[in-house]
């Protein structure tokens, strides 16, 4: 049976992992495949790595980080942030990345998604969208650019266009709920995922391990992603997956 | 020496990092007079069925595998697997190397059971069942979950070349072979402990294949000169 997947996310700037509140507040944590090594350890399914850096010279930074964790880890990763080009993407897979996330860079250009996509298949191309819930016109809206910048799209709307176009998985970080702790943002995570075909990843809000089995019930979300509560190991991957075993969800 | 062959599709670099932590020589090479000179092929490959074939009919590499698997072990991995059956109906109709006997058809994505929709690509870690235990690339292992990710799988007659499946709403073949061609569905290289254990089995069946044909052919040799003295 195939497994609901734990991803920790591990946001890097200039090589080095850090890990964002509310996508503000930054506090210094680690080294990328040391972290990477330690996740795999705990029977983490996947990671995600968000580069964060500023600027160029981050950026380049992380095909070297890249190729670092790809030279030791054995499970799949996928790498995302300030991906503007096919180059880029293919610059990341050819260094050792499975998947790669585009999220401003597909809302500004979304051919990039379908380049990507048949360039190298659409399963190592991932959507991320950002979403908040717009209470004016009770819906999702997108967002860009870390969440700074506030777009025209629906977040279901354009989920579904990002698949159309090629995407092979949606990672989907609520910002009503990222750094919360207090749960995923099940609503919106069940519509998107009952809307397209591909897999989604519910991001956001874990706080504890029960906050996982509400993602894959309720929120129907096909993989769930965390960051602080793993990070700063307040619980840890084989906590949750023993937990979700418990409660009869097909965990590795 | 492992020859992986790169005819332009997909990321090499995480696979020939897994044969290094298995301390295993490789070459990487699309020509081939390289390969021609290794002990055993790995087939990689992600992209489009059809693509590929392209490719490696241009380069001469599908003539060339046909004559390299006569002789010696060669493993497909993902759609380097698909690429060892008769043929594939991603895009159009296209055919494949032929060295196993099946077609390569597309998740329906709705269930044969329920009618219920269901995710392509089947991405994942998902559990094996093994058919043939005693199948070399299985040796010492026990059924465990490998990654998959793909939204083609094969669909083959022939259940001797089953030696692993996996369950996603179709039986799908996960490990195949047929005397020293193997392929894996899913992704050894990224597949834990258990992936790179069964990477390992397939790097030893490389290296006892020459003493093994050795002794088959100094079997043959003594029985053609036994029947000759009599």
């Amino acid at each position: 049976m195939l497994a609901k997947r734990i991803i920790p996310c591990l946001d890097v700037k200039d090589g080095r992992v850090v890990k964002g509140k509310q996508f503000i507040q930054l506090r210094d944590a680690g080294d990328p495949v040391e972290l990477a090594m330690y996740y795999n350890g705990q029977g983490a399914d996947e990671l995600v790595f968000l580069d964060i850096s500023a600027s160029n010279e981050g950026r380049n930074t992380m095909v070297d980080v890249v190729k670092a964790v790809a030279a030791k880890l054995a499970i799949p990763f996928t790498v995302g942030g300030g991906i503007h080009s096919l180059e880029n993407i293919k610059a990341l897979l050819r260094a050792g990345a499975d998947k790669v996330s585009l999220n401003s860079s597909a809302v500004e250009n979304p051919g990039l998604i379908t380049a990507g996509a048949d360039f190298f298949g659409c399963q190592c191309i991932v959507c991320a969208i950002d979403a908040k819930f717009d209470p004016e016109t009770s819906s999702y809206r997108v967002y860009t650019h870390g969440g700074q910048k506030q777009t025209d799209l629906d977040a279901i709307e354009w989920a579904k266009k990002a698949v159309s176009l090629g995407a092979g998985e949606i990672l989907l970080t609520s910002m009503d709920q990222d750094g919360e702790k207090s749960g995923f943002e099940l609503n919106l995570t069940r519509k998107i995922s009952e809307a397209v075909d591909v897999p989604v990843i519910a991001s956001g809000g874990a706080g504890k391990a029960s906050d996982f089995f509400d993602a894959f019930s309720a929120g129907k979300a096909d993989a769930a992603l965390a960051a602080s509560i793993f990070h700063y190991k307040e619980t840890s991957v084989a906590q949750v997956k023993t937990y979700l075993k418990q409660k009869g969800v097909a965990i590795r | 020496m492992i020859g992986i062959v790169d005819y332009g599709m997909g990321n090499l670099y995480s696979l020939s990092q897994a044969l290094k932590r298995l301390d295993q020589d490789f070459v990487i090479s699309d020509h081939s007079s390289e390969l021609a000179g290794t002990d055993g092929l790995i087939l990689p490959g992600v992209g489009a069925f059809k693509d590929a074939m392209a490719l490696l009919n241009e380069k001469g590499l599908s003539a060339f595998l046909t004559r390299y698997v006569q002789e010696k072990p060669l493993l497909g991995i993902c759609l380097g697997m698909q690429l060892l059956f008769e043929e594939s109906e991603e895009g159009s109709l296209t055919k494949g190397l032929a060295f196993l006997s099946g077609r390569v058809a597309r998740f329906s994505g709705i269930s044969q059971v329920t009618g219920e929709r269901y995710k392509v690509p089947h991405m994942g870690w998902n559990t094996l069942e093994f058919k043939q235990p005693d199948s070399p690339l299985l040796n010492a292992l026990e059924p465990d979950y490998a990654y998959f990710v793909h939204s083609y799988y094969a669909e083959t007659k022939d259940s001797s070349i089953l030696i692993a499946t996996a369950d996603y709403h179709e039986q799908v073949p996960a490990v195949v072979g047929s005397g020293h061609i193997f392929g894996t569905q899913f992704h050894p290289e990224k597949s834990g402990v258990f992936g790179q254990a069964l990477l390992k089995n397939y790097l030893d069946f490389v290296k006892r294949m020459p003493q093994a044909k050795a002794a088959v052919s100094r079997a043959a040799a003594s029985l053609s000169s036994g029947e000759e003295e009599k």
